[in-house]
């Protein structure tokens, strides 16, 4: 499933290698325009922008359309950085996935589930990959940035960095950047109990890229993600380093802490079964989140 | 949103799922009215947001006027794990025969909607080995689902399509009120075969309130949960002495487990969610303010757009407002952190450089 890197970057070859249009759906409110002209400055090939009513006006350049399906008739885009509103995103998820989108990268916060469950339906069915919802999104560095993350912390490299958490990834990436470790991708899963790529999926995305050296893993309690993700590393017999950072030790239980998927009811979702699992599997677990490139430094000397 | 047992239990009655007989009161002369209407025995059970109420003590049976006056009061005083008791449900006893489990929860890994059944209630379901489990999309069962999993139970015919016709009403509750559990723990069969949800948990997905108007008056915020809330925070108070405030979930989280490795003491967690200006750093301060026994206030700010000298003017202005008087320990990461910290140099706002060095100084400043 190295099929994310095929739609953000390309195959050499492609006459739109590494510039692969993407679309912006909510590109006139005050996020989405904001997020488009960094996105842009980063060097992502934003191609059109879509806000119901306002199709024929321009942003920046930009050409606004009503809707996707008529964004992705003109441009070709199969990327799509979801900027509207939670309660919106239904119908605009809808509409990218009926235009042909087959990646849609969901930032907003505060999904219903329900809505999250039928988006995730829809997109079995056009075989498309969803990114969140509640994601900072997705960075090939120094290729192609969508999503809210800022462009400082990343570096192109060769690690794999995977989050449920949007600040963790920038300060972890960040310190994995100063220790000379760069990054092949870093994805947020985000943080709501139910996410269109989950650890386990962005972990397949990533696995047999063959320039791969090693993974990271930034975890919070709530759910078993982090369990399945390790579970899949013993049954799979990954040897590439993967180390991993969860966060909640010291969360109560049965409190929301934040996201709305980061909540433990009695061992289920507990950072201890997460860390006792990862140790099952042979990843080491950071305390810190600077301990993260040192951790990483020591695996890989052990596998070189 | 965790509803208590008679929430749960209001919203059973609603879709015709069968309970006992029951009034919730928070005072003792308002039960002494329900016992007379009533009539003895009845169990009273203590509202509280948590499980585990039985083995500790929340659970009683009243068989006179003398047990519930000693009884009542002693329920209604009681903290569960550190969650006072909110009110007491008095409810008739029903003739037990057996009791079963029965849930419905959105399973977060396989994103769907799953059944969990079991002849087995009453106990905690996790330490259960005869589930049975079946996975149904999007929460809506059917007629045939439902009777396969009454089948499988085990049960004599009636209790059988009892159970399936109950099973049918709770997944049109969780699909309808958008819950991610729906739990009867314990089922029970009663003498005559018949079923009765004895005890209820639902909790409803909070991103989908603005679609439930008629739930908020189950939901429980406190005065600053809802200050919070209304400015796009996320608050956990935890009672502690240093508050903790960051942007991002997954940092504050973070921020709290170092500074429990270090020795310190939460008062709360508080995200002010990805970006940070002016503005939303001051408000969040304004909120730490009217927090009591807050003695430290620890910041973990990751800016990755957000210049740091915007934030250093929130805390220069909330001090000279006179909001603050405790002393600040902060991390700010970002733009320009040189001159905010030029800006705050002898203020009660210490920048340092590293969370590390800011949980330190944090801890050491209220041990």
């Amino acid at each position: 499933m190295t099929r994310i890197f095929d739609l953000l970057r390309g195959r050499p070859g492609d006459a739109d290698y590494g510039a692969k249009p993407v679309i912006v759906q909510g590109i006139t409110g005050r996020f989405g325009s904001r997020h488009t002209q960094l996105m842009r400055e980063y060097g992502t090939n934003i191609v059109a922008g879509v806000t119901p009513g306002k199709g024929g006006q321009t942003f920046e350049g930009i050409p606004i359309y009503d809707n996707a399906r008529d964004a992705v008739e003109a441009t070709g885009a199969q990327i799509s950085a979801v900027f509207v509103p939670a309660r919106l995103f239904l119908d605009a998820a809808r509409d990218a996935l009926n235009a042909g989108i087959k990646l849609l990268v969901a930032i907003p916060e505060h999904v219903p589930i329900r809505d999250s469950l039928e988006v995730l339906e829809m997109a079995k069915r056009h075989d498309a990959i969803v990114v969140g919802p509640n994601t900072p999104g997705v960075i090939i560095p120094e290729v192609i940035k969508i999503g809210i993350m800022p462009a400082g912390p990343f570096k192109a490299g060769d690690i794999a960095v995977i989050s449920k958490s949007g600040t963790l990834l920038y300060e972890i990436s960040h310190s994995l950047t100063q220790s000379g470790f760069g990054q092949m991708i870093t994805l947020g899963v985000g943080g709501d109990p139910v996410n269109g790529t989950r650890l386990l999926d962005a972990f397949a995305m990533v696995r047999d890229m063959p320039d791969l050296r090693g993974v990271v893993i930034v975890g919070e309690i709530g759910g078993d993600a982090e369990e399945l993700l390790a579970q899949e590393i013993i049954d799979t017999g990954f040897k590439k380093p993967v180390v991993a950072y969860i966060v909640g030790r010291a969360a109560p239980k049965e409190k929301r802490m934040g996201h709305a998927g980061a909540i433990v009811y009695g061992n289920y979702g507990s950072a201890e079964s997460k860390v006792s699992m990862f140790g099952k599997a042979g990843v080491p677990v950071a305390k810190r989140p600077m301990e993260v490139p040192d951790l990483l430094a020591k695996r890989l000397e052990s596998v070189d | 949103m965790r509803l208590l047992e008679y929430q749960a239990k209001e919203l059973f009655g609603e879709y015709g799922i069968r309970i006992p007989e029951g009034r919730t009161s928070a005072d003792v002369a308002q039960a002494r009215k329900d016992a007379q209407e009533m009539g003895y025995p009845f169990v009273i059970k203590a509202q509280v947001p948590v499980g585990g109420r039985g083995k500790a003590g929340g659970i009683q049976v009243c068989h006179n006027n003398g047990e519930l006056e000693t009884k009542y009061p002693q329920i209604m005083n009681m903290s569960i794990k550190s969650e006072k008791t909110r009110a007491v449900l008095l409810e008739k006893m029903a003739d037990i025969k057996r009791e079963l489990y029965l849930s419905l929860f959105l399973n977060r890994s396989k994103r769907c909607y799953t059944i969990i059944a079991s002849s087995e209630g009453g106990v905690d379901i996790e330490s259960q080995k005869d589930q049975i489990i079946i996975d149904a999309g999007t929460g809506n069962v059917d007629g045939e689902m439902a009777a396969d999993v009454a089948s499988r139970m085990g049960l004599e015919a009636g209790t059988a399509d009892g159970l399936a016709d109950m099973l049918k009403r709770l997944s049109r509750l969780a699909v309808e009120k958008e819950a991610e559990l729906a739990e009867i723990n314990p089922l029970a069969v009663l003498g005559d075969g018949s079923v009765m949800a004895l005890d209820g948990k639902v909790i409803t997905d909070d991103n989908s309130k603005f679609r439930h108007p008629e739930l908020l008056k189950y939901q429980e915020v406190s005065e600053l949960e809802e200050t919070a809330e209304k400015s796009g925070f996320s608050l956990v108070e935890l009672g502690g002495d240093i508050a903790v405030v960051g942007n991002g979930a997954g940092l504050v989280m973070s921020t709290l487990d170092m500074l429990h490795d270090g020795g310190g003491k939460p008062a709360c967690f508080l995200d002010v969610g990805g970006g940070a200006t002016t503005e939303t750093v001051y408000r969040a301060l304004t909120l730490i303010s009217k927090m009591d026994g807050v003695k430290t206030i620890l910041i973990n700010l990751y800016g990755g757009i957000v210049k740091t000298t915007t934030v250093a003017s929130a805390f220069i202005k909330a001090y000279d407002d006179r909001l603050l008087s405790v002393p600040a320990h902060a991390r700010l990461m970002g733009a320009e952190s040189e001159t905010a910290r030029a800006m705050l140099e002898g203020t009660q706002t210490s920048l340092h450089d590293t969370v590390e060095d800011a949980i330190d100084a944090a801890v050491r400043g209220t041990g």
